[in-house]
């Protein structure tokens, strides 16, 4: 599509004249003495090389003069943002960035920064994490805008935590395409010929739109691919020169902001629907291994009635990914998936080490030994089939499947659940309701196992992670309450001691295991809750939150209450294990494991680093007794409508 | 940056029931607990020997010392084996008796924070 025509007062002509004469004056120092001191510094140290003078100026000198007057009453940007508002996104985040000022600037005044309204981000990492977690309690994506060099660079591992975890983030990125328009060192730097190339391994669509009517078209395209299943993060470049030339008044009878016409979730075909249910009926003992099955709200009824009807049992493996079945349900990770004569796998990128035990070898890899019964068969409903990539690995091992239906297994469920209903007879019933009852109390011996572990180390110091566990949960459980922080790292505790019910009670992991997403994910999911009136609480661990810890910032000047509890074992504690393991494997000292990996000497004061964000901060707490009060004190500050941390020294998991 | 996640080092099952049995030696509660800790033991096993998602609990567990030894030597899951270069069987039979220090846990039903969750 073509470029609208130039408006008649010759923009470009009188930008290019402003560009050279800009360019003239910045680079003007670099003829002095300072400047040629350090040509010749350069040239003794080439390997530091200095920043360039007209780098250092274009950084810190201010806006050259203007040799004319230009305005406008409609810059591009208007139109951007018209598109944009369209799509309904409540926030953008972005930490500004020159190449999308325009936008910028439409947003806050055009716009009157609602729907969406700026969110002031410190790391672009920050801003696509707080969409990522934003978008898995309220069910869309946030807006996020960064530079398409920088910015991108900087945002790319969240960008690839949010696609493997199949989340909708909406990123556009600013970028100057054509060189007339670059003024300096920096925006040549800061210009790319192909932005998206850099995440497009891990974006599900993106584009450069090269008009207003293109960017229209394709933000509209970009929001309906994104929230398609299996979602994932899309890219659309907003052309600096687009955001902020003009737009003449004949051309805006042509701009046209489409409708968003939404695409249904893929649901399987009926054929393969009632093959399925065929086999779960039949079968004398299914269980149900689920992934990111509750993509909605709506996902956890029908899959508590498809395992309810069929008494199967529900697990999670290694991870819990979404909030999918009750915690408490006695179908709860009951039974073993090794005693069954069918499994049946949804949405579930680990599926393989469902089925198989993984064993070190030597240089030839892995021994996997699959662990199912003999003759059990296995199917699948899932919607990464439908997803497949070659560069990033995220796919997991091949499964050899009998049944494997490519869809959307939320929109699938309640079909299933008819069809299965359909199959069973009474003698099925009876059959089902008597493995029911004994899954029931093997449920019940399990959780009452949880507690008595729960009780060793319950007077620990450094703190066990069951103990800041019940501590936490004995405050908030008449609350409304949100779990916006995975539990992996606490060894689950949450997901065995509290009462999980509700699809925004738990928002699963990162998705790639990209260290640096909690914090950020945790205070975009309590942005999200704020509107509800729900308690978040963030179990924060200390690695993580090092990565970009001025989120705390964005939390505390946007007012959004979060509880952050911190699980500070002082170290990268995985690696700690890792490193263990590689220094007995090769019979050498252990004890030396903490190098490199340790985050003490000194020991970093969270309580003071949230202070010096404007965070209510308190620790650190070592001592189990004071845990209660703390907590307390800390819920208070976060009902108020504000965030607080409270530091505690953990055990290690 | 990017971690994977792998849960390890778990000393649940009794293996190694194939090596020979270790020397019986005493052990110095004290210096297994200085050991413990040294030798990082606590990184996945906690501090109290309360056990993690990454290694069972060993604290007040039924073994005696040879069991004992005689899995660390060959563990039979994820957890690293520790050969003589690492500790000996003294060395271990002294952490082994640390672990039979180890104060019990306190019964969940006495304990009302973990009491109220039982189910009703």
């Amino acid at each position: 599509m073509a470029r609208l025509p130039r408006r008649s007062v010759g923009r470009r002509g009188f930008l290019k004249d402003a560009a050279a004469g800009a360019a003239a004056l910045v680079t003007a120092p670099a003829l002095g003495a300072a400047s040629q001191d350090a040509q010749q510094q350069a040239q003794i140290r080439p390997s530091v090389p200095p920043p360039s003078a007209g780098l250092a100026a274009a950084e810190t000198n201010p806006p050259p003069p203007r040799v004319d007057v230009y305005t406008t009453d409609r810059p591009g940007s208007d139109f951007m943002a018209d598109v944009l508002k369209s799509l309904g996104f409540e926030y953008v985040a972005a930490n500004p960035g020159s190449s999308f000022r325009g936008l910028h600037e439409s947003f806050i005044n055009y716009g009157g920064n609602k729907e969406p309204e700026l969110l002031t981000c410190c790391h672009e990492e920050s801003s696509v994490a707080m969409g990522h977690g934003y978008a898995k309690i309220e069910g869309k994506p946030m807006l996020v805008m960064a530079h398409g060099t920088v910015g991108l660079q900087h945002a790319s591992m969240a960008i690839y935590n949010a696609y493997a975890d199949r989340v909708p983030v909406y990123i556009v990125l600013g970028n100057i395409a054509d060189v007339g328009w670059r003024r300096s060192d920096v925006e040549w730097t800061h210009s790319v010929q192909d932005a998206a190339a850099m995440v497009r391994d891990y974006t599900k669509w993106d584009d450069a739109p090269v008009s207003l009517n293109h960017f229209a078209e394709s933000g509209v395209r970009a929001y309906k691919v994104a929230m398609t299943p299996p979602c994932g993060p899309v890219v659309l470049v907003a052309d600096a020169v687009l955001q902020e030339e003009g737009i003449a008044p004949e051309d805006r009878r042509r701009l046209r902001v489409p409708r968003l016409s939404p695409t249904g979730p893929p649901a399987a075909d009926a054929g393969a629907v009632a093959e399925l249910a065929r086999m779960l009926v039949a079968a004398e003992y299914p269980v149900i291994a689920a992934g990111r099955v509750a993509r909605t709200p709506a996902g956890i009824a029908p899959l508590v009635e498809l395992a309810e009807l069929l008494q199967a049992p529900v697990h999670d493996g290694q991870f819990m990914l979404r909030m999918n079945f009750p915690t408490r349900h006695p179908l709860k990770n009951a039974g073993s998936p090794t005693e069954a004569d069918f499994i049946l796998g949804l949405e579930k990128p680990d599926f393989f080490l469902i089925t198989h035990r993984l064993t070190p070898v030597n240089r030839f890899g892995m021994d996997a030994r699959r662990v199912t019964k003999a003759g059990a068969k296995i199917a699948t409903i899932s919607s990464l089939d439908l997803s497949t990539r070659n560069n990033y690995q995220d796919g997991g091992r091949y499964n050899e499947v009998d049944l494997a239906i490519a869809a959307d297994a939320e929109a699938t469920l309640p079909a299933l659940v008819e069809a299965c209903k359909r199959l069973l007879t009474p003698d099925r019933r009876r059959a089902i309701e008597q493995r029911g009852a004994k899954l029931a109390e093997a449920s019940r011996r399990m959780r009452d196992a949880a507690l008595d572990e729960a009780a060793w180390g319950w007077e620990a110091s450094p703190i066990s992670t069951a103990r800041l566990s019940a501590e936490l949960w004995d405050q908030i459980k008449g609350e409304d309450w949100s779990l916006v922080s995975d539990t992996t790292f606490v060894s689950n505790w949450p997901l065995r001691l509290w009462d999980f019910t509700k699809h925004h009670q738990f928002i699963g992991f990162s998705g790639a295991y990209g260290v640096g997403y909690g914090a950020p994910a945790a205070v975009g999911a309590a942005l999200a809750n704020r509107k509800h009136g729900r308690l978040s609480v963030n179990i924060q661990c200390d690695g993580d939150l090092n990565y970009a810890p001025a989120v705390l910032w964005t939390a505390a000047h946007h007012r959004i209450p979060l509880l952050n509890v911190m699980h500070n074992n002082r170290a990268y504690h995985q690696e700690r294990m890792y490193v263990t393991d590689m220094a007995a494997r090769a019979n050498r000292d252990v004890s030396r494991a903490q190098i490199g990996n340790e985050l003490n000497d000194p020991a970093i004061d969270y309580a003071s680093l949230a202070k010096a964000y404007g965070v209510y901060g308190t620790g650190p707490i070592d001592n189990p007794k004071d845990l209660g009060p703390a907590i307390k004190k800390a819920l208070d500050v976060v009902k108020r409508g504000e965030p607080a941390l409270i530091d505690v020294v953990t055990q290690p998991r | 940056m990017i971690r994977m996640l792998v849960l390890a080092l778990t000393l649940a099952a009794a293996g190694g029931a194939q090596a020979p049995a270790p020397p019986s030696v005493a052990g110095s509660a004290e210096n297994g607990k200085r050991l413990y800790m040294k030798h990082t033991c606590y990184f996945c096993h906690g501090t109290a020997g309360q056990g993690s998602l990454a290694g069972a609990r060993i604290a007040a567990v039924a073994r005696n010392a040879q069991g004992f030894t005689r899995y660390v030597r060959q563990p039979s899951g994820q957890m690293p084996a520790y050969t003589e270069k690492i500790l000996s069987d003294q060395e271990l039979a002294d952490i082994f008796a640390y672990l039979r220090a180890l104060p019990a846990a306190k019964p969940a039903r006495e304990i009302p924070l973990l009491d109220q969750l039982r189910p009703r």
